[in-house]
């Protein structure tokens, strides 16, 4: 509350200093020269911060180089704006902020994705409130054009996108979290002739906006109607999408929320804002990029829809006759013990099944016995990118034990056991064989090299995502371990005292 | 600021924003959505400057909305992040 205080008696003194002039928004006057440099140095602090992530060693390093960017962005606002309302803002910031904090300690590792996406919708929602205010109430942001009294034409297309990208990320964000949060089924939601619907709106959006930039009118309807299209456009893009495919949505509305946030940027002349949009924005995208590579789709095969429902089970019908073998918790603590080298391969079924703790027991027991245990981390396994390193670094496995596909998919050849867990369409052969699968040219885990796969798995009925068999079921050295993905864990590491 | 300065700073920041992502182990690919989300809540300079709006009410109750959403998401972007941070060790071997 002191600091708090110092502050507006700062600011107050400036104000004095500078005279009405202040007011206007990210333009500093003569005074307040070192106010694009503070944006400057935020921007730069928040750049440093995601370099920091390049290894898990500088990453605290960089995340307090985010916490100082933002610390900075926010006290220059503060100073260089009238301080009338700092009580208001004071209380507005204390609430956002003990919400977010409780949520964020509170919340399960598991919930991670579901998590993310109700922080974009907030990112999302916040740029249209931003963009509204503005509109409303133009002289603050300094968006005037002196010439017409009205709000400037490049401001106009600025924030006409920043409300579109920010309506998209809020509703998009909103059917992704409910998604993902098991509110609403994972299965694809398809509107007959969506293509069209949705091209449609899209092209009302952006003539829309050409129109109100160049409109006259005082008095237009354009700006919300601008609004409300693309709340509906964020909802219609996201719906067709099934559970699977939320690594890259979630990615994409990642990209999205940077994009509002630079757009405002531009409204604002802020270059805290358009360094960070531009960041986040190239963040998200090379994010979606990652994704799709790894599943061998395109962009635009995401986005269209229609893939990876819970339980496509259409392609499974040559599982019915094909011999295959069962094998009990024992069996696999002997096998494991024995062994060399064992890969464990986890997945979403790992997730679900909260198996991470019990797995991570597993391997250390292995490891009392002299087995080296690696694990290999396909690019889209869980439900958002890096999903299951994390659930593995809160069950204290050690990062370097923890590898990506390009970097073990050579020692499947050279382990005795690969310990397949909740992981099914990123470990199936026929992705590398059968051009008439749906999963065809999609880089997956050799499992099947190893001299022994453990396969835990619910039941033999279900097939992955994708909806497609896999071959490593009925392999003579493929044994399967049919149990929830936990219980099996905490089976097998009975069997090994 | 004139608008191709502005422009400039985007574009390049872009190119930034390619090279320092790229450079961002795999591993790390969740926490560097959390700590983006975090960023992107940056637009609370925007929200700040709506909420001491004089003269509009309505802008003003707006940008106090932005204002809590985006607080929630720093505060709660960052400190997760950091919660994430915390977990990757490299134990000692001994």
């Amino acid at each position: 509350m002191l600091a708090r205080g110092a502050k507006a008696a700062g600011a107050l003194a400036l104000l004095t200093m500078a005279g009405p002039a202040l007011a206007a928004g990210g333009s500093a006057d003569a005074s307040h020269q070192w106010v694009p440099i503070a944006y400057l140095v935020a921007g730069v602090f928040f750049i440093l911060a995601l370099q920091g992530l390049s290894s898990p060693v500088s990453s605290r390093a960089g995340n307090l180089f985010g916490m100082a960017g933002m610390l900075i962005a926010v006290a220059t606002t503060l100073v260089m704006l009238d301080v009338a309302s700092l009580l208001e803002i004071g209380i507005a910031i204390a609430i956002g902020g003990v919400i977010g904090y409780v949520t964020a300690q509170r919340i399960p590792m598991t919930a991670m994705p579901q998590l993310v996406a109700a922080f974009h919708s907030l990112v999302g929602l916040a740029a249209v409130c931003v963009a509204a205010a503005a509109y409303m109430a133009p002289v603050p942001f300094g968006i005037i054009d002196p010439a017409t009294g009205q709000i400037a034409v490049a401001s106009r297309i600025e924030m006409g996108l920043g409300i579109a990208i920010g309506a998209i990320t809020f509703s998009g964000s909103v059917i992704a979290f409910l998604k993902l949060n098991g509110n609403m089924s994972g299965k694809p939601i398809m509107l007959p002739m969506r293509h069209l619907i949705n091209l449609g709106t899209l092209v009302a959006i952006i003539a829309l906006i050409a129109w109100w930039a160049v409109d006259r009118t005082p008095d237009n309807w354009m700006f919300w109607t601008i609004t409300a299209l693309a709340f509906l456009i964020g909802f219609l893009l996201i719906i067709p999408i099934g559970g699977a495919d939320m690594p890259v949505v979630v990615s994409m509305l990642n990209s999205y929320s940077g994009w509002a946030a630079a757009a405002m940027g531009f409204t604002l002349h802020n270059t805290a804002m358009i360094i960070t949009g531009a960041l986040v924005g190239a963040s998200g995208a090379i994010l979606s990029y990652i994704m799709c590579r790894a599943m061998n789709r395109s962009f635009i095969s995401v986005i269209a829809g229609g893939f990876g429902g819970e339980d496509a089970g259409a392609a499974g019908g040559t599982a019915v006759d094909r011999p295959w073998k069962r094998g009990s918790a024992e069996d696999a603590a002997f096998l494991m013990k024995q062994a060399e080298q064992v890969i464990i391969v986890p997945g979403y079924g790992m997730a679900v099944a909260q198996a991470q703790h019990a797995l991570r027991e597993m391997a250390d027991m292995l490891e009392e016995e002299g087995v080296t245990v690696k694990f290999a981390i396909h690019p889209v396994a869980g439900r958002m990118p890096g999903h299951m390193n994390v659930l593995l670094a809160e069950a204290s496995v050690d990062y370097d034990k923890v590898f990506e596909l390009e970097d073990i998919n050579s020692e499947f050849a050279r382990s005795d056991v690969a310990f397949v867990i909740g992981a099914n369409d990123v470990t199936n052969p026929a992705a590398k064989t059968d051009k008439s699968s749906p999963i065809y040219g999609m880089p997956v885990l050799d499992v099947e090299r190893a001299k022994t796969v453990l396969f835990v798995k619910r039941s033999m009925g279900g097939v992955g995502y994708a909806g497609v068999n896999n071959d490593v079921f009925y392999m003579d050295n493929t044994m399967m371990l049919l149990a929830d993905a936990k219980k099996m864990v905490e089976d097998i590491v009975k069997a090994m005292h | 600021m004139d608008f191709i300065a502005i422009l400039s700073i985007f574009v390049l920041a872009c190119f930034v924003g390619y090279f320092v992502v790229w450079g961002v182990t795999p591993a790390l690919h969740t926490p560097l959505m959390a700590v983006t989300n975090a960023i992107s809540s940056v637009i609370i300079v925007g929200a700040l400057i709506a909420a001491a709006a004089p003269g509009s009410p309505t802008a003003k109750w707006l940008g106090l909305a932005a204002v809590v959403m985006a607080s929630i998401n720093i505060f709660g972007g960052f400190a997760v992040t950091e919660r994430m941070l915390a977990m990757y060790k490299k134990k000692e071997r001994k």
